[in-house]
């Protein structure tokens, strides 16, 4: 006979005993834990926040921001305005010389030439009250509100251009969205252009994969194991140089338009043009890229019993009919991780189309890369990242309804 | 030579098979199978069986002789045209349909329309008595219920022949009983030919009309099951099937159809000849249950002592030292009125000559 008072202590040491099992269990994803959250949850929580906060214009110029923020962007610019700016600026250089230039750049990408005119601001040296007539004098774009529309919109350090900027929208002065203009209008056409590619690649992948991974499960152990080296090969050369070789292969005088030339198919004078564009982008990354598929599905065929075809053909199934219905659901779980892991890597893929692509093969981690390094843009790069990310979970998630993630065998 | 095929439903003519080109795992095969017959493929692992259904399923091909299914030739036709329905070892239901749908598969694959399908469907499910799990999917069914469904898929259809590859090797004792049990009663009211494989004696002798004993890709012999235990051909068939005491000696001479068998310590006995030759050794197989204690009078008389004793309930085993054989096994009933046994003790045993035969080595 159990009385309440047994059951409590029976649940106490139940839980006692657990804890140190806890603990321990704790204690041994700790590590990953700590580096996970330092490499991956941090740097993505940052890209995130710098997609939405650049506070360059607003720590130079702290009250011509205010004052900026205050302005309609509409009527003529304040005397207190001007003069808040052209002290602040001037201010600004001996706190760091590199300052002026800095937030003339910020300036200038909303409105080109703007780095010209703060130059004549800085070399200026008789300014004084009235700022605003000495500006003008300075010259005629001062009068004009468009350089101070340009400054109120980066003035402030929260903001959503950014994001606008990377579906191709502008933020105006007065707060109103509007479509970006053509020649600008670059990043929807490459997340696009990305989204088709990475389907291609997929598609590919697939389509070549799924007979080796077949091959692969049903060959005798023998066979299948030399089989699931060479595709495990690649893995032990580095991706540039499989990407360099996909060069050598598809240039002009590569070896592909040799041969096509030396059996007489393709005329010397008009040999294909196969490389630094989409075509090289797709062929390098379908090929680097085909283990992710042949990996997960190869497990997944493994393990789908022999005897269910034979069961199919017995019952009176076609061997397509077979095929069809009976072994192919069967891979669907693999399959479906193949296809996931290969489109999120391929939509994210810089390296071989940076080398490969040229100017139609270039993707949006490209254009991710160009405002890191060329623009240093940061806030745009990171906004359009994070833009990446949230598309990458959404397919997850519609992946996730669509399949079920319990059912995906990653090898 | 030319086989009439108008003598079995099933036949095999000198059917061979070899996989690497060097061994033959099945040896110049002769089996004929009469319609509505119900026989059992039985043997060790390896013996050859499975390879056998196979040819006749149409999953291997026979590199030698011919196999004939009602009259025509079938070596060349695909396994999915011969409209042979077949149970696997492990039910090989399809995991992504449920119970209904595949139980419909060999239908809907042979289009026939929709309202014929589902009566068959109904019926078949009925037959196996599972009618209310039409909608579940295979996992979640128990073993010897995903069993009743590959029989239900595998009839649905009414094959020419039903086919069974090791169907209850996956299920426990008490549940195989059963569905030896309920497999038999179905060959019975349906009067389908059934070719089953197995390589348990017990659900062979259970349910079989005739059984075919394999080993080394022949088959050993060909016999009803209660022939096959009380006149075993030669003592691989008598050491597979059932328990046996097997005494090795000589034979000295063979007149009438008896030989008189050399045995150990120059003790002589009398036994059947059934594959024995003079001057040659042989093994003479005795069934432990035939063997008497301190008999009335026997045609061959021993004496026995006894090394152990085993309480098994509805009998007692004893192991005895026979004529130099310590493992020779007595099988006694447990009556009321069973004397004791005691190890060490020296017993008079005895068996009728019919139950004693001389086979081969």
């Amino acid at each position: 006979m159990h009385s309440t008072f047994d059951q409590k202590a029976l649940t106490r040491q139940l839980a006692a005993a657990e804890r140190r099992n806890k603990v321990k269990a704790f204690l041994l994803v700790l590590p990953l834990l700590l580096f996970v959250l330092a490499s991956f949850i941090v740097p993505i929580a940052s890209l995130v926040w710098q997609g939405g906060y650049s506070d360059t214009f607003a720590n130079a110029l702290p009250e011509t921001s205010k004052l900026l923020g205050a302005w309609d962007a509409r009527s003529p610019v304040s005397e207190d305005l001007v003069k808040s700016f052209v002290t602040e600026l001037k201010a600004s250089k001996l706190k760091d010389p590199a300052i002026p230039t800095r937030v003339a750049t910020v300036v200038n990408r909303e409105q080109s030439g703007s780095v010209s005119k703060f130059k004549q601001v800085m070399s200026a040296s008789d300014l004084a009250s009235p700022y605003k007539e000495k500006l003008s004098a300075l010259s005629s774009e001062w009068d004009k509100p468009d350089i101070w529309r340009a400054m109120k919109i980066v003035a402030p350090s929260f903001t959503p251009r950014f994001y606008f900027q990377a579906v191709d929208l502008r933020l105006t002065a007065e707060g109103d969205i509007k479509p970006e203009t053509d020649e600008n209008a670059i990043h929807l056409l490459l997340f696009g252009r990305t989204l088709m590619v990475a389907a291609l690649v997929t598609l590919f992948c697939a389509l070549l994969g799924f007979p080796i991974a077949y091959l692969l499960a049903h060959a005798e152990t023998k066979t299948s194991n030399m089989l699931l080296i060479i595709v495990l090969l690649p893995f032990w050369t580095s991706l540039l140089v499989r990407t360099t070789a996909w060069i050598a292969l598809l240039q002009q005088n590569g070896v592909v338009n040799d041969f096509l030339v030396a059996i007489g198919l393709i005329d010397n004078d008009h040999r294909l043009v196969m490389m630094y564009n989409m075509f090289a982008t797709l062929v390098a990354m379908t090929h680097v890229l085909l283990p992710f598929m042949i990996l997960p599905m190869f497990s997944v065929m493994k393990t789908i019993k022999a005897n269910l075809v034979r069961a199919a053909l017995s019952l009176g199934a076609t061997p397509w009919t077979a095929f069809w219905q009976v072994y192919f659901p069967q891979t669907i779980p693999g399959l479906g991780a193949g296809c996931l892991l290969v489109f999120i890597l391929a939509v994210g893929y810089y390296i071989t189309p940076a080398l490969v692509g040229g100017q139609s093969g270039q993707l949006i981690s490209n254009i991710i890369a160009f405002h890191m390094q060329k623009t240093l843009n940061w806030s745009l790069a990171s906004a359009i990242a994070t833009l990446l990310l949230i598309g990458v979970l959404l397919l997850y998630w519609l992946y996730n309804r669509l399949v079920g993630i319990d059912k995906m065998k990653l090898a | 030579m030319t086989v009439s095929t108008s003598s079995g439903y099933v036949v095999f003519d000198k059917v061979e098979k070899t996989y690497d080109g060097r061994v033959l795992v099945v040896k110049s095969l002769d089996l004929t199978v009469a319609r509505g017959e119900f026989l059992t493929m039985l043997g060790p692992s390896g013996s050859g069986k499975t390879t056998t259904l196979m040819m006749l399923a149409g999953f291997e091909t026979a590199t030698g002789g011919d196999i004939y299914l009602d009259g025509s030739k079938i070596n060349h036709i695909p396994p999915h045209k011969r409209g042979l329905g077949m149970v696997f070892q492990n039910y090989a239901l399809f995991p992504h349909m449920t119970i209904a749908e595949n139980v419909a598969f060999p239908l809907r694959v042979r289009n026939i329309n929709k309202a014929d399908a589902e009566a068959k469907v109904r019926k078949a499910l009925d037959m196996v008595q599972m009618s209310d799990l039409g909608g579940r999917k295979p996992a979640q069914l128990s073993g010897g219920q995903q069993q009743r469904i590959a029989l239900a898929r595998a009839l649905v259809f009414e094959p020419k022949l039903l086919l069974m590859d090791e169907p209850l090797g996956a299920l426990d004792k008490q549940l195989r009983e059963h569905m030896q049990y309920e497999i038999k009663r179905l060959h019975e009211t349906l009067g389908i030919t059934v070719v089953y494989v197995t390589h348990d004696q017990s659900e062979a002798l259970t349910m079989s009309d005739r059984i075919a004993v394999f080993n080394d890709g022949r088959i050993q012999q060909l016999a009803t099951p209660d022939e096959l235990y009380e006149k075993p051909q030669n003592s691989f068939v008598a050491q597979f099937i059932g328990e046996n005491n097997q005494l090795r000696g000589i034979v000295k001479d063979i007149s009438g159809g008896r030989a008189r068998v050399e045995i150990g310590n120059s003790d002589v006995i009398e036994a059947l000849a059934i594959q024995a030759e003079s001057g040659k050794p042989t093994i003479v197989s005795v069934r432990p249950e035939r063997v008497e204690i301190e008999p009335m009078s026997s045609d061959i008389a021993a004496t026995g002592r006894i090394e152990e004793v085993i309480y098994l309930g509805d009998h007692i085993r004893i192991r005895m030292n026979v004529f130099g054989n310590s493992e020779f096994i007595v099988k006694v009933r447990n009556g009321s009125g069973r004397r004791g046994f005691a190890v060490g003790e020296e017993v008079k045993i005895g068996w009728s000559l019919q139950d004693c035969r001389a086979l081969d080595v």
